[in-house]
C-alpha cells in the first residue's frame, strides 16, 4: 500500500510541473518545475522524505531502460544524417569530451584552490 | 511471423525489456565500459526491427508507454537533491563555476566544428545545445531554426556517450570527488550522465541533477543571443 501512496506522490508532482510548464511562457520541461516544487516540499517538512524514498530509488534505477527506444529514433531520421555523418560524430565526440574535462577540470581546480586558500 | 508480432501490441515492450536485460547482462558478466546496456540495447532492437522488417514508427507507437514515464522518473531526482543539499550549498562556487565554463567550452567548440565542416546554419543551431537536456535544447532548437527531432536524437546520443566514457574519463582526468564527477557528467551529458553518476555514488548524482538544471537554464538565456551572431 505504501508504494501506492509514495507513485501518487511523484504523479502529483508531474501534474503541478506540467501545469507550471503550460502557463509559464518559457522552454523549460515540466520535469525542472517539478524537481523545484518536490525539493521546496521536502526541504520545508510538505512531504517526508520517506513518503517518496523507495519508489523514487526504484524510479532512478530504472532510468536507463527508458533511453533505448529513443535512441532507435536515429532509424527514422538516417536520411537527414548519413549525408553529414562523419562531421557529426566527430562533433559529438569531441565536444562531449571537451565539456566533460572542462567542466570537471574547472571543479576540481576551483576546489583546490578553495582548499589551498583555507590551509595556508 | 512480421504480421503475427504486428499484431502484438506488446511486442514492443518485450522487445525492449529483453535487449536492455542482455545489455545489462554483458556489462556484468565483462565490465568493459563500452558494453554500456543502453547502447547494447538499443543496437540489439535495431538489429532485431531490421531483421524482421519490423515498422519504426510502430516500434515507437509501442514504446510510448514509456517514454511517459520519463517526467516523473526525472522528478525522483530531487530526491537525493534534497538529501545531499547541504554539501551542494557548501560546494555551490565551485559547482557553478563549473557548469558555467564546460557550457561555454561545449557551444564555442561545437560552433568552430560545425565551421570547420562547413554545415550551414540550420545544422549548427542543431547540434549547439547538444549538451543540454533534451526537453530544453529541442525547443531552442526549434524556435531559432533547428531541426528539432534531428536536435533530440543527437542529444540523446551525446548522453550515451557521456554515459558510455563517463567511469573511464574520470579515471584518466583524475577526477575522483564526487563534486567534480558530477559536474562533469551533469554538464557534458545531461539526464543520461546523471544516470551514471547515480550509479557512482548519491553525491555524484545530486551534483549531476543541480549541474544539468543550472546548464540548461543558462544555455536557454544565451542561446537566442548566439543565434543572432550566426
Amino acid at each position: 500500500m505504501k508504494y501506492i501512496s509514495q507513485v501518487l506522490y511523484i504523479l502529483l508532482f508531474s501534474a503541478l510541473g506540467e501545469l507550471l510548464q503550460a502557463v509559464i511562457p518559457l522552454p523549460v520541461p515540466a520535469a525542472i518545475y517539478g524537481i523545484l516544487l518536490l525539493l521546496i516540499a521536502l526541504s520545508t517538512g510538505l512531504i517526508k522524505e520517506n513518503a517518496v524514498a523507495d519508489v523514487s530509488s526504484f524510479f532512478l534505477s530504472a532510468m536507463p531502460i527508458l533511453f533505448v527506444a529513443p535512441v532507435t529514433k536515429i532509424l527514422q531520421y538516417w536520411g537527414l544524417i548519413s549525408p553529414n555523418l562523419v562531421a557529426i560524430c566527430v562533433i559529438m565526440v569531441v565536444s562531449t569530451l571537451v565539456v566533460f574535462a572542462v567542466a570537471g577540470l574547472v571543479t576540481k581546480w576551483y576546489q583546490k584552490r578553495k582548499g589551498d586558500k583555507e590551509n595556508g | 511471423m512480421v504480421d503475427f508480432l504486428s499484431s502484438l501490441s506488446l511486442f514492443p515492450l518485450a522487445l525492449t525489456f529483453s535487449a536492455f536485460g542482455i545489455g545489462l547482462w554483458c556489462q556484468k558478466k565483462t565490465r568493459f565500459p563500452l558494453c554500456n546496456p543502453i547502447l547494447i540495447g538499443a543496437a540489439l532492437v535495431i538489429g532485431v526491427l531490421m531483421l524482421l522488417d519490423y515498422s519504426p514508427e510502430l516500434y515507437q507507437e509501442g514504446t510510448d508507454s514509456l517514454s511517459w514515464f520519463l517526467t516523473p522518473a526525472t522528478i525522483c531526482l530531487a530526491v537525493p537533491l534534497y538529501q545531499q543539499l547541504k554539501i551542494l550549498k557548501k560546494n555551490l562556487p565551485a559547482i557553478l563555476t563549473g557548469v558555467l565554463a564546460g557550457s561555454v567550452a561545449g557551444l564555442v567548440v561545437v560552433f568552430l566544428l560545425c565551421k570547420l565542416f562547413a554545415l550551414d546554419r540550420q545544422f549548427t543551431v542543431t547540434l549547439l545545445p547538444k549538451s543540454i537536456t533534451a526537453s530544453i535544447a529541442m525547443v531552442l532548437s526549434e524556435e531559432n531554426g533547428g531541426i528539432e527531432s534531428l536536435s533530440g536524437v543527437v542529444i540523446l546520443i551525446t548522453g550515451i556517450l557521456g554515459n558510455l566514457l563517463g567511469s573511464t574519463l574520470c579515471k584518466l582526468l583524475k577526477l575522483t570527488d564526487p563534486i567534480s564527477q558530477g559536474v562533469a557528467l551533469g554538464t557534458s551529458a545531461h539526464l543520461v550522465g546523471t544516470s551514471k553518476a547515480t550509479e557512482l555514488s548519491p553525491l555524484a548524482g545530486a551534483v549531476s541533477t543541480l549541474a544539468l538544471v543550472v546548464a540548461g537554464v543558462f544555455v536557454s538565456l544565451i542561446f537566442p543571443v548566439i543565434c543572432q551572431l550566426l
